[in-house]
């Protein structure tokens, strides 16, 4: 028996075609490929850049060795390196943590926890988010007039008030709002129902906070601190203005108190040194300069992935 | 039995103990105070700036022949009384327009097919990139301008462009923002209800149209905000310009973007790198400050604008 259809092969092809939509379907899979192109160019990006930088550093690593990390600073490029400035970052996000960590969490906590719909807490919440908008080197101008300027050589009279806790201030003001919005985020995550759970035992509104919502909050409030403390270690722009001094450094003697380090003498930080060395003439601070940025990256790798590691065994601990 | 009620009667104390009622509240003040230093920040920033600003202004306007008209001069020369803020004002917006450039289409296609298209493997592998690229700190971007872009790609297109040009200041800006404007603007595709898509493709609509004509369109004001929130990166963002754009001292205005030229920013790192010994000039230091808050004030109503597209984006759905 044979199959009838109904008119001839031509309507039927027709028909088949009007169904299927028009044969060959090009502009699908072209904005699909142009899309992911766009997102491949940002990878595309990401590995020359790091490819570039890895290989001009490679004569300093070959012929310098770990001399170019361990050295002081020296005016002669064959003999310089950059211990100076990863003390001086090290010791620029120690005061970080100190000072806008405890201010940060506890302004979030506030804002999170306590604070009502009013229009002192609306003015809290946009305050922070402008200042997390202020460019970088608004930040450095604080520094220049409040801390090097009116504090440390007004009102505590040093000739000089471009030292380590200026910097250190510096970077803590600019931190700080990005330490609260991490920090109001991580509180948001934690669920309601374990704050109703408490304070339907009697608990008061710290103990809440203390006993149960903080260490619910806490692996993602260290995560978010990492990262801002991160963004503090690479940021550059403000110390230009508050102090960071940029061809001698640490001239301190033999000696002289962790204290005296901080508050007196001058500093240096890395990304100042790449700052530096990248506007030298001189043809031995292209491959210079590409290794103090090989430093850099490598510590914030070791940073992040240490913070990403260390959430991961916070969150099953917590869970267990 | 003549008992009397009044015996069983209880009374009972709710005030709570008060030793730690004053506890709450010491803690409860501990953490507004917190709060409260985040105003006295911006109330710092402003006072500096407008102070240092005003004294400018008062310095120029007394102290040099052509009084407020050197703030419309030849050039952007502060060691020489010349504070032409056409020059650095142009230059500025020369290397964010170029920035723009580079990042609006990358940005922007990255998040849409981050969004709409990306299978989940396929977004864990690239969404990290992204996040890498957000991480990777300022000066390095300006190395790799001055280093790569410049000798690398730019020399090979147009023979006469200078070591220190805009053109890779604004490309590398541009890289920057890159992860700002895609992660943004990704936020507020996801953020559109799914019963769009669904009867976009209910009436047979594709997925390039579902996902450009429906969903992109429906998250315009977020994406909007997305590109001004990277706007106002662009034209705060330090390093890269003070690296690879060049101009130490002061520029002419010019607007070949192969040339170098000093943008507001540049002008203020290359103020600080001289401000131990501010030779000549009499008011080369408190320029720093005026520049920085014409800085401060064009960012704050870009972040403003933002954020209000962001509100009534939320608000709508």
């Amino acid at each position: 028996m044979t199959v009838r259809t109904i008119g001839s092969p031509v309507t039927q092809e027709m028909v088949r075609r009007a169904l299927e939509g028009r044969q060959v379907n090009i502009i699908n899979p072209l904005v699909a490929l142009l899309l992911l192109i766009s997102l491949l160019a940002s990878l595309a990006i990401l590995v020359v850049l790091l490819w570039d930088v890895v290989a001009k550093s490679l004569p300093v690593w070959e012929g310098r060795g770990w001399s170019v990390i361990t050295n002081d600073l020296s005016p002669r490029p064959a003999e310089t390196g950059m211990i100076q400035g990863i003390l001086g970052s090290v010791m620029l996000t120690g005061i970080v943590v100190v000072l806008s960590f405890p201010l940060g969490v506890a302004a979030a906590i506030y804002l999170e926890e306590y604070a009502r719909d009013t229009r002192i807490t609306r003015l809290l919440v946009a305050n922070i988010r402008n200042l997390a908008g202020v460019p970088s080197i608004v930040y450095g101008l604080l520094g220049l007039s409040v801390f090097v300027k009116l504090i440390l050589e007004g009102l505590a009279g040093q000739v000089s008030g471009r030292t380590l806790i200026a910097g250190g201030l510096t970077l803590s003001m600019l931190v700080l709002s990005i330490m609260v919005i991490t920090t109001q985020e991580a509180l948001r995550a934690v669920p309601l129902a374990i704050r109703e759970a408490s304070f339907g035992v009697g608990a008061t509104p710290w103990q809440t906070i203390r006993h149960h919502v903080l260490p619910v909050a806490s692996p993602a409030i260290f995560t978010g601190s990492v990262l801002a403390l991160a963004r503090a270690f690479g940021e550059s722009a403000p110390l230009l203005l508050a102090g960071a001094v940029l061809s001698t450094f640490f001239a301190a003697p033999e000696g002289t108190s962790l204290i005296d380090l901080v508050l007196e003498e001058k500093y240096t930080a890395l990304p100042i040194i790449i700052y530096n060395w990248s506007r030298q003439p001189q043809q031995e601070y292209v491959a210079l300069t590409a290794a103090a940025i090989v430093a850099l990256l490598v510590i914030l790798l070791v940073v992040n992935a240490g913070a990403i590691l260390a959430r991961d065994a916070l969150e099953r601990r917590n869970r267990m | 039995m003549g008992r009397n009620m009044l015996d069983t009667s209880v009374s009972l104390d709710l005030s709570g103990d008060r030793r730690r009622l004053r506890r709450e509240r010491t803690i409860r003040w501990l953490f507004l105070s917190a709060g409260v230093f985040t105003i006295l920040v911006s109330v710092a920033i402003v006072l500096s700036l407008v102070g240092e600003a005003v004294t400018f202004l008062q310095s120029i306007a007394s102290e040099i022949d052509e009084g407020l008209g050197s703030l419309i001069a030849d050039g952007w020369f502060p060691r020489r009384d010349r504070f032409d803020l056409r020059t650095i004002i142009w230059h500025t917006l020369a290397v964010s327009i170029i920035a723009m450039l580079v990042a609006t289409p990358l940005g922007l296609g990255a998040a849409v097919y981050l969004s709409e298209y990306a299978k989940p493997g396929v977004r864990r592998v690239l969404k990290p990139v992204l996040e890498i690229l957000a991480g990777i700190p300022s000066v390095v971007l300006g190395y790799f301008a001055l280093r790569f872009i410049t000798p690398d790609i730019l020399r090979n297109l147009w023979d006469g462009t200078q070591q220190s040009n805009l053109m890779a200041a604004g490309i590398g800006v541009g890289i920057l923002i890159i992860p700002l404007v895609s992660s943004v603007s990704e936020d507020a595709m996801q953020a559109v209800p799914r019963a769009l898509r669904e009867a976009s493709y209910g009436l047979g609509a594709k997925k390039w149209h579902t996902s450009l004509r429906v969903v992109f369109p429906a998250a315009l004001s977020g994406i909007v905000a997305s590109l001004i929130l990277g706007l106002s990166r662009a034209i705060g963002e330090t390093m890269v310009v003070a690296i690879a754009a060049g101009a130490t001292g002061g520029s002419l205005l010019q607007l070949n973007p192969l040339y170098g030229g000093q943008t507001m920013t540049g002008a203020m790192a290359s103020l600080a790198i001289g401000s131990d010994q501010v030779a000549g000039g009499v008011a080369a230091f408190q320029s720093l400050f005026f520049v920085g808050l014409l800085l401060f004030l064009m960012t704050l109503v870009l972040n403003i604008g933002s954020e209000r597209l962001v509100r009534r984006f939320r608000q709508r759905y």
